[in-house]
């Protein structure tokens, strides 16, 4: 700590003018203003004021940080971080004074007297207004130094509670959704308010995070020695247990989350069971395959064709009964399987980005295929395949001839909303909306499941990853790589039909636009993001993949802006995907000679202990 | 009987002809090397071996057999087996998981185990790596996992392909007494090289390629001491 080191202003104006962008592109583009209805807190902060805040308070974070790390003088540290927020305001003054002379809002429609006035936080006078603007900036650049200067063991808890504080604020009307069935409406009201959570609730979940990361920091040291100082068997056990109710939790979830949720959780099944699917392609054998969509769109037309009670259906044209939806699947599979198949025989000389764009156009021949007139007598063309019947078992009360009781049964269970839909599954064998139609994409995923992993592990497994490091050397030992290649479009292709089927039966009518290039880019996204190659990387990955677009709806059209944003930030700071195979890992171990700096620190301190955490 | 014959081979690249007529042989026990300089050719002919490329004139046979009706796994198979050149290494499996791939057509997993072992005395080098991602190994070493590697399929005949790039001196005196001791564990070599003075001191026999043909050929010491072979290949 020499205070010899210059000052170095350019830094710290840099930083800030960085963080200055923010501000200004946000409320230029009407973000702010729109978030500025949403309250996070509610009475206390809105959304729109975050965007205008936090990026001071980074900053100061951030360059104190830095600073410091580099051993120099703390107090500097602290005038730089005020500079800093200073400076991250001025672009957003900036355009408040080039607004009183030009008006902007000819070419900026945004930049209205409603943003003007939440910039100048409802001050009349301009002055009076900018300089307050410009003095919170200041004083959140400076906040965020004096944060950096807390000890990290008391500084991450806070880091951390903020984090879920805000989240939870985000996602306040999910909580709410999941919350009203468990709890009355007045006391819900104490929770959340409209679409934000009240002050006492968001106190609440701040002290309740931050004791609980602090008391794991503390103690999770100890709690993790004795889970290890533990006999085998024990552990085992221990295991055991939190996979019992890892699995029950899973059984009840779409219950507890309602039938929204459980509709993005159920598109969330879908997308495993493809990525699944896909990553045997592109993440085992190395085959960017850019037309998954193709296997979807088979398995989802053979589905329909098979099973639609209307007039497209095969059952109204022979005259019989239109299959059931169970002898559909393995239908759809082998389908999508032989699609696979012979797609892949004419690509099987082409490497990376040939065979890529090859696929690419195989994706675009099946819709354009679905939507032809051509096949328009059998398959619909734009009108698509309607009356797909959904899934059902037989009747278990009828079965058991229970059914006058049934709905007697059913009104014991009615205070339960949990009970009352699983009896009302049981009993009745119905498959009717997203709850229900959660078991049979979870019981899907868990075959896809067992059927990857046993793959990875295999003969077969390794002659692709061989395969995928280097075609000539992997054929030096004695692979065959053209097998190989059929082989894993062929395997790859059938989760994309077993997710088609399921998909038509869940949403009863099918269009040739449901299967569109976005589907195929999709599916390889969310691998890549999860971590190449990793299984429950595209379980990660689909969560946040598909599931964060449905938690974004409610910002509308900055939906896809947040979410690009959102992708960049992933692959930046995590470019080996958020839950990254052994292989990949040990990869890019090998490439960075240092961990980076703070992040890396923040992850690897907090990685999931789902055993450990079962034991105490 | 020679073990592995070529008699005649053209080769293309799209419309470059890069063998024009290829003869050569080797018979079973001996190092026979193919030298020559950059783009004469000598990679293609191990390629074309392989099966990797396809001639579209003259034959191939290894072991009395057309060698051209198999394809390159199949060869493997057979016996065949080959180090690629430079780094063919699976770069980001380990140094066990390279050489348990190498044994990829095997399925006697005690003797699989065994022979990891041997390699390890072959090169203790690799053996204090095993559990190294290969890709993190120094040039020497991932030349010595190939060779490795290669041996773990029991070849009866190894093709290299130049094992000498790249590597300091020491190393090239150490891979090249261990290919002679692989040698005399039975296996037929067939090296190609550009370092002509090295791989003409191990071999038996040779062959000098230039521009898609043999230009010379003959015992490795009478190549040795051919003043054309001195003039062009050992500086003098």
């Amino acid at each position: 700590m020499s205070a010899t080191k210059r000052f170095d202003l350019r830094y710290f104006i840099r930083a800030g003018l960085l963080a200055g962008i923010v501000p200004l592109y946000t409320s230029v583009i009407g973000m702010v203003e729109v978030f500025n209805k949403r309250e996070v807190v509610k009475g206390m902060l809105t959304l729109g004021e975050m965007l205008v805040i936090f990026p001071s308070l980074v900053v100061g974070y951030l360059v104190a940080l830095k600073w410091r790390r580099e051993g120099k003088n703390p107090f500097l540290a602290l005038v730089g971080a005020l500079i800093a927020g200073f400076v991250a305001s001025l672009p957003t003054v900036l355009l408040i004074l080039v607004n009183d002379r030009i008006p902007l809002r000819d070419m900026f429609v945004n930049v209205n007297p409603a943003l003007m006035e939440i910039l100048l936080v409802g001050q009349e006078q301009m002055a009076q207004g900018a300089f307050i603007l410009m003095s919170v900036l200041a004083v959140s650049g400076l906040l965020g130094a004096v944060v950096s200067f807390i000890p990290y063991r008391f500084r991450r808890p806070l880091v951390i509670a903020l984090v879920v504080v805000i989240l939870s604020g985000l996602l306040s009307e999910f909580i709410k959704q999941v919350l009203q069935q468990f709890i009355e409406r007045g006391a819900l009201k104490q929770i959340v308010q409209g679409k934000s959570l009240t002050t006492k609730a968001a106190a609440a979940i701040f002290v309740v995070t931050y004791l609980t990361t602090l008391f794991w920091d503390v103690k999770g040291q100890a709690i993790r020695t004795r889970y290890n100082a533990m006999p085998a068997s024990r552990k085992k056990q221990a295991g055991r247990l939190w996979k019992t109710m890892f699995g029950i939790f899973l059984l009840i979830l779409p219950w507890v989350l309602g039938p929204y949720l459980s509709e993005v959780i159920d598109n969330v099944g879908l997308y495993i069971i493809m990525g699944l699917g896909l990553n045997i392609a592109v993440g085992w054998a190395g085959l960017l395959d850019l037309g998954y969509v193709t296997n979807f769109a088979v398995g989802a037309y053979i589905a329909g064709v098979l099973t639609s009670t209307g007039p497209l259906g095969l059952g109204a044209r022979l005259g019989t009964d239109p299959l059931g939806f169970w002898i559909i699947i393995p239908i759809s599979i082998l389908a999508a399987m032989f699609t696979g198949f012979v797609l892949a025989l004419p690509v099987l000389r082409m490497r990376g980005d040939y065979l890529a764009i090859a696929t690419l156009g195989f994706g675009e021949i099946i819709r354009l295929l679905a939507l032809s007139d051509w096949l328009k007598p059998y398959i619909g063309g734009a009108q698509g395949i309607l009356f797909i019947p959904k899934p059902e078992l037989p009747a278990l009360a009828e079965i058991l001839n229970l059914a006058d009781r049934a709905p007697a049964l059913i009104e014991i269970a009615k205070g339960d909303s949990l009970l009352a839909g699983l009896m009302n599954l049981i009993l009745y064998g119905q498959f009717s909306g997203p709850q229900e139609l959660y078991y049979i994409i979870f019981v899907g995923a868990l075959f896809v499941l067992f059927v990857a992993t046993r793959l990875n592990n295999s003969r077969t497994g390794r002659q692709w990853m061989a395969m995928r490091e280097d075609e000539d050397a992997a054929s030096s030992v004695g692979i065959n790589t053209t097998t190989a290649k059929v082989l894993a479009f062929t395997v790859s292709a059938a989760s994309g039909g077993m997710a088609g089927a399921i998909f038509a039966s869940k949403v009863g009518t099918i269009f040739p636009n449901s299967f569109n290039l976005l589907v195929s880019i999709n599916v390889l996204s969310l691998i890549i993001i999860g971590g190449m190659g990793s299984i429950p990387g595209i379980v990660v990955g689909s969560l946040a993949l598909i599931g964060l677009p449905e938690l974004l709806r409610e910002f509308a059209e900055f939906r896809l802006l947040l979410y690009g944003a959102l992708l960049v930030v992933m692959m930046l700071v995590r470019p080996e995907g958020l839950w990254p195979s052994p292989v990949i890992r040990r990869e890019m171990a090998a490439d960075e000679e240092e961990p980076p700096p703070d992040m890396g620190e923040m992850q690897t301190s907090q990685p999931m202990r789902p055993l450990s955490e079962a034991s105490d | 009987m020679a073990l592995l014959e070529l008699e005649n081979v053209h080769s293309y690249y799209g419309n470059i002809h890069a063998l024009k007529g290829v003869s050569m042989t080797v018979d079973e026990g001996e190092i026979v090397c193919l030298i020559g300089g950059n783009g004469a050719g000598k990679t293609t002919t191990l390629r074309t071996i392989t099966g990797l490329l396809r001639p579209r004139e003259g034959s191939v046979r290894f072991d009395g057999e057309d060698a051209l009706q198999y394809a390159t796994h199949e060869l493997v198979a057979k016996g065949l087996a080959m180090v690629p050149e430079g780094r063919g290494v699976f770069q980001k499996l380990t140094v066990e998981e390279n050489l348990e791939m190498g044994a990829y057509l095997r399925t006697d997993a005690k003797a699989i185990a065994e022979d990891i072992q041997r390699m390890y005395e072959l090169f203790p080098r690799l053996g204090e790596r095993r559990t190294q991602v290969a890709g993190t190994l120094s040039g020497g070493e991932q030349q010595m996992l190939a060779i490795s590697r290669a041996l773990m399929s029991r070849p009866r005949v190894l093709l290299m392909d130049e094992p000498s790039m790249g590597l300091a001196p020491v190393l090239v005196d150490l891979i090249f007494d261990t290919i002679q001791e692989i040698n005399k564990d039975g296996v037929t070599i067939l090296l190609v090289e550009q370092n002509a003075l090295i791989a003409l001191d191990i071999s038996h026999r040779g062959y000098v390629i230039e521009t898609g043909a043999i230009a010379l050929e003959g015992p490795a010491k009478e190549l040795r001491d051919d003043p054309r072979v001195k003039e062009a290949y050992l500086g003098g």
